[in-house]
């Protein structure tokens, strides 16, 4: 038994542009214990938004190990994938990425559908949740009546009400002004402490960075080793 | 819940979902409308000649049912001939001219004729009494606007109506049988004849009795005869069905596969947030098969409403040219039809959401 969330070793990406290889991840090593919240930083091109889309099994590896939860991401399927990103990962995003046509609460609700959950009976503990995240007042209003920060916190709601192994935020205060910045990444410290939820934030912003535990930095899809 | 994302997405789209949903019942309401006018018109036919009142008919035998072929080949004589044979209680003969479809003119001798029916009911007017009076039905009255006294050219005549009757008894226009005799050159000569028999019992004894003894001629029950007017009997009827039905398919593949792939191509975003969100292919193509059936539903609603007014429309308007029938036994029908339609422009949009992929999917724009 290990207390680790994320172990990647020689992990790299290679995409293929017309006919020439571009590698995204040159070999990257990387651990990520459990209720740890990380922050990977690093200029455009430097491979974090790659290494986010693999560990949330959005793309696959191209070579190197790589395991989250236990489980190989280098060995899995294109529904063993989608089971992971259903059952194992939560997402946050830069636009929020709410569907438009649903209200916060069914927003929610969809995540659960999709993870086949909409029967079973929601945690207690969840409702305390909308309530730290300060949505109890708005979840029958639909994105488009949301302010951005209301959004970002209905899209956290959204990524955290399976209880995903890891939750992965890109870029989550990018669209926010300072305020509500401010006010979800003072949630997402929350949440690492008061659920232990294991946290992976790609951001470029230093004060943003600041928020988590341990902050990597990678450049040119490596990871840059702590001076 | 995945319900409640097919009716929001397609009540965020009103434009599209209603034009999906008309173009649907468009086809829909051509559909009913065909099979109802075939039916309508063919039931008409039936109705007008079981209102002839009739047992028997005998007639040539290459002419063919409801207008007689627009020909006289049989010799008027033949009336009182007939007449003597045993059972037969009465023979009225008549002539029967094409007109442009589906209209033709009867030449009758009325009071035989109203004998045959049990009786001809003038709503106006009266029988005829000159040689250029026309009698005509209900419909054809409020198709052409006509009262006693009005003028119909017809046969490079001028006639005038003298008289308006109820309709379902043999035609719509009748004139004097020798007026129309002499008109078309065709003296002494009908199209076919009218028998009446004595007693239900007797009707095949008399068929059996004129084949033997007239085996040149056709001769049939009415109850033949009514069978006839139906569209199974009607081959071409069977395969101009199928021809629109296939346009029906068309149109509605067309409209929902423009309205899936543009829903698709606009919704490329959601379908990389619900893939990220873990949902499958099958849950993606599942989603919107649930839209274009819930379209196509709609749209066989929609036209099955539509039906109704096109039948209005005809009653209104052409009342005895065009008689549609609400035929109920065709909903299931047209349902089908219109899910076929949606399904197969599902299935591209569908499958190429499905394999979106949802990094793309997720930047895009």
């Amino acid at each position: 038994m290990t207390d680790q969330m994320v172990d990647i070793r020689g992990l790299t990406k290679v995409y293929r542009q017309g006919d020439v290889d571009v590698a995204a991840l040159r070999g990257i090593d990387l651990q990520i214990n459990k209720g740890e919240f990380v922050a990977i930083v690093g200029p455009s091109g430097s491979g974090k938004s790659t290494l986010f889309n693999i560990l949330g099994g959005l793309t696959p590896p191209t070579a190197g190990t790589v395991r989250l939860a236990g489980q190989d991401l280098l060995a899995l399927s294109e529904s063993e994938r989608t089971n992971l990103r259903k059952n194992t990962v939560g997402f946050v995003f830069q636009k929020y990425n709410l569907l438009p046509t649903l209200t916060a609460r069914e927003n929610i609700d969809i995540a659960r559908y999709i993870a086949g959950l909409a029967d079973s009976p929601a945690n207690p503990q969840f409702a305390e949740v909308i309530k730290m995240l300060g949505l109890t007042e708005r979840l029958d209003h639909k994105p488009r009546a949301l302010s951005g920060g209301e959004q970002q916190r209905v899209a956290i709601a959204r990524a955290i009400v399976n209880h995903p192994a890891l939750l992965l935020a890109d870029e989550p205060t990018g669209n926010l002004d300072s305020e509500n910045s401010s006010l979800v990444l003072h949630l997402m410290r929350d949440l690492n402490h008061r659920l232990h939820q294991t946290i992976v934030m790609i951001t470029h912003d230093p004060e943003a960075a600041a928020f988590a535990d341990r902050i990597v930095q990678m450049r040119d899809g490596r990871v840059v080793p702590a001076s | 819940m995945v319900n409640q994302l097919v009716y929001e997405n397609l009540k965020h789209r009103p434009v599209r979902t209603g034009l999906s949903i008309l173009a649907i019942a468009f086809s829909v309401m051509l559909v009913l409308t065909i099979v109802g006018l075939s039916d309508g018109m063919l039931e008409d036919s039936r109705d007008r000649a079981r209102g002839a009142g009739a047992d028997i008919i005998f007639r040539s035998p290459t002419a063919s049912f409801g207008t007689g072929g627009g020909s006289a080949p049989l010799n008027e004589k033949l009336v009182p001939f007939l007449e003597t044979q045993p059972h037969i209680t009465m023979a009225a003969g008549v002539l029967i001219h094409s007109l442009q479809f589906p209209n033709s003119l009867h030449g009758i001798n009325l009071d035989q004729s109203s004998r045959m029916a049990g009786g001809i009911r003038f709503v106006d007017g009266g029988p005829f009494r000159r040689a250029n009076d026309i009698i005509v039905d209900e419909y054809y009255a409020r198709e052409k606007k006509l009262r006693v006294g009005s003028k119909v050219a017809l046969l490079s005549r001028d006639w005038v109506v003298c008289g308006i009757v109820e309709s379902g008894k043999l035609g719509r226009m009748f004139v004097q049988l020798t007026v129309l005799q002499d008109l078309t050159s065709n003296p002494g000569r009908i199209s076919q004849i009218y028998l009446k028999v004595d007693q239900p019992a007797n009707i095949p004894v008399v068929v059996a009795d004129l084949k033997a003894k007239q085996p040149d001629y056709g001769i049939n029950t009415m109850e033949e005869v009514l069978s006839f007017f139906s569209a199974d009997k009607i081959p071409q009827l069977g395969i101009f069905l199928n021809v629109i039905i296939g346009i029906a398919v068309a149109i509605g593949f067309v409209f929902v596969f423009l309205s899936m792939y543009t829903a698709v191509l606009e919704r490329t975003r959601e379908i990389g947030i619900l893939k990220a969100l873990g949902a499958s292919p099958v849950f993606i193509v599942g989603l919107l098969l649930r839209e274009s059936m819930l379209l196509a539903v709609l749209g066989a609603i929609t036209g099955i409403i539509f039906s109704f007014g096109t039948r209005y429309l005809f009653l209104i308007m052409i009342p005895a040219s065009m008689q549609q029938k609400i035929a109920p036994h065709w909903w299931p029908k047209v349902l089908l039809i219109a899910m076929f339609g949606a399904l197969l422009g599902t299935l591209y949009p569908g499958l190429k959401a499905a394999r979106q992929d949802a990094i793309e999917a997720l930047s895009y724009d």
